[in-house]
């Protein structure tokens, strides 16, 4: 379970949310741009630090103002970037194993994804659909806590999207983490979301 | 052109070299440190990194000589605690060419360590690896051609060297007479030949260099983004 309770001074306003997300659930961070998600989402990670608040993932408390600040490297959460940020020098296994920690998982999880015919090629010679699948299963073989989904499927096209969100639920299905994701598309967060946090100007508004 | 001594030619390039090698590692170590981080007074220090690039090379020379000289800062402590001696010397000519091509390197370096996405480095972070792990494997190869290119400049520039190197190693045949140094004072003495040689030796290299430069730079803008054929 991730219990979130953080503000953050922001440039045009303060960031302050409080919300919860239950261990089998995918929780939809919707609002429009400059609202405040991709923060929110830094935060829990420990890419950006919260002014207040405290932040607490299973039994570890990540962060209390001040007391605790877990490093990044130590707080086992997966953040698939938006434009998923693959290593351009290394092949496709090369950066699905940077982070792991059993091969034979990250094993399972290309064959699950059915991206098997490409792991000896470079993220620029792959297509925008078969980059998002290595990027999930690059963050999945870290065998994550958590997973944070920063609006995974805006570069795709739509009958990849669609696909994608599938996918994503059969996964989410077969892993069982907790899932946290930004987006800006209405009919994404429904189809997805088993709960909607509703975010403007930097306050959940549901 | 019988009887041309090349000492100089050996002598300019183990001390470029030298000189690069030490240029090297503490221009990525500094570009690396400033590139990502802002703090106060981060543009006075980097000012002072760049200063040598618009002085003239008399005034690095002369600063050199205040620094190493014998009643100089550094210059008291190594004579005291090593019994050593940096002016007029083999040591005074790579000192120099560090001085006048550290912002050349230093400026490649933070530029390269500043064109590649950030997120790449965070997406690292988040999978567990050490700042360590980070540097060797992501942003150390991916600023790597900017890099490489730093090197070339500033080993170009060590080789040209010569009104810093002049003041604080002066003219010692066999020991201090890199090219440009021979070719002044080639000129000075009248042997027009022998100057001749050098300068064309040099223009040669220079040429070279750039040459390469501007190669290695249009292939790497290609690289990562064109379907490869290898």
């Amino acid at each position: 379970m991730l219990a979130v309770d953080i503000r953050k001074k922001l440039e045009h306003f303060e960031l302050s949310s409080t919300f919860k997300i239950q261990q089998h659930e995918i929780v939809v961070l919707f609002g429009p741009s400059g609202s405040g998600k991709t923060t929110i989402l830094n935060c829990i990670s420990g890419l950006t630090k919260p002014t207040a608040g405290t932040i607490q993932l299973n039994n570890l408390l990540l962060f209390d103002s001040k007391k605790v600040n877990v490093p990044i490297q130590k707080r086992n959460i997966a953040y698939l970037f938006q434009d998923y940020a693959l290593f351009p020098h290394m092949t496709v296994w090369k950066n699905i194993t940077y982070g792991m920690n059993n091969e034979h998982i990250a094993k399972e999880l290309i064959q699950q994804l059915g991206i098997k015919h490409l792991v000896t090629r470079y993220p620029h010679e792959i297509s925008g659909g078969e980059k998002q699948r290595v990027a999930i299963v690059r963050a999945l073989a870290t065998e994550p806590d958590l997973l944070l989904l920063d609006e995974p499927f805006s570069a795709l096209d739509e009958t990849t999207r669609s696909k994608s969100h599938d996918e994503l639920l059969r996964l989410h299905n077969l892993w069982q983490i907790p899932i946290l994701l930004v987006t800006h598309s209405h009919s994404e967060a429904e189809k997805l979301g088993d709960r909607i946090l509703y975010i403007n100007n930097g306050k959940l508004t549901s | 052109m019988t009887d041309i001594n090349l000492s100089p030619l050996w002598l300019s390039f183990q001390t470029a070299a030298i000189a690069t090698v030490i240029v090297f590692v503490i221009g990525v170590f500094f570009a690396r440190l400033l590139a990502r981080n802002s703090f106060p007074g981060k543009s006075i220090v980097e000012a002072f990194f760049l200063l040598p690039l618009v002085l003239p090379p008399t005034v690095v020379g002369f600063g050199l000589l205040y620094l190493f000289g014998k009643n100089g800062l550094l210059g008291k402590f190594l004579m005291k605690w090593f019994d050593f001696q940096v002016v007029f010397s083999w040591y005074a000519v790579i000192v120099a060419a560090v001085v006048v091509s550290f912002p050349l390197m230093y400026q490649s370096a933070s530029t390269a360590f500043q064109q590649y996405d950030l997120r790449i480095e965070n997406a690292a972070y988040t999978m567990g690896a050490s700042k360590w792990k980070v540097f060797w494997t992501i942003s150390f190869p991916l600023a790597w051609p900017g890099l490489i290119a730093g090197l070339v400049l500033s080993f170009a520039r060590a080789l040209g060297e010569f009104g810093a190197t002049l003041m604080l190693a002066g003219y010692i045949p066999n020991v201090t007479d890199t090219i440009p140094l021979a070719i002044y004072f080639a000129v000075e003495s009248g042997n027009m030949e022998q100057a001749t040689f050098w300068v064309v030796v040099i223009i040669a290299l220079g040429f070279s260099a750039i040459l390469w430069l501007n190669w290695w730079n249009k292939r790497n803008r290609m690289r990562y983004t064109k379907q490869r054929n290898d």
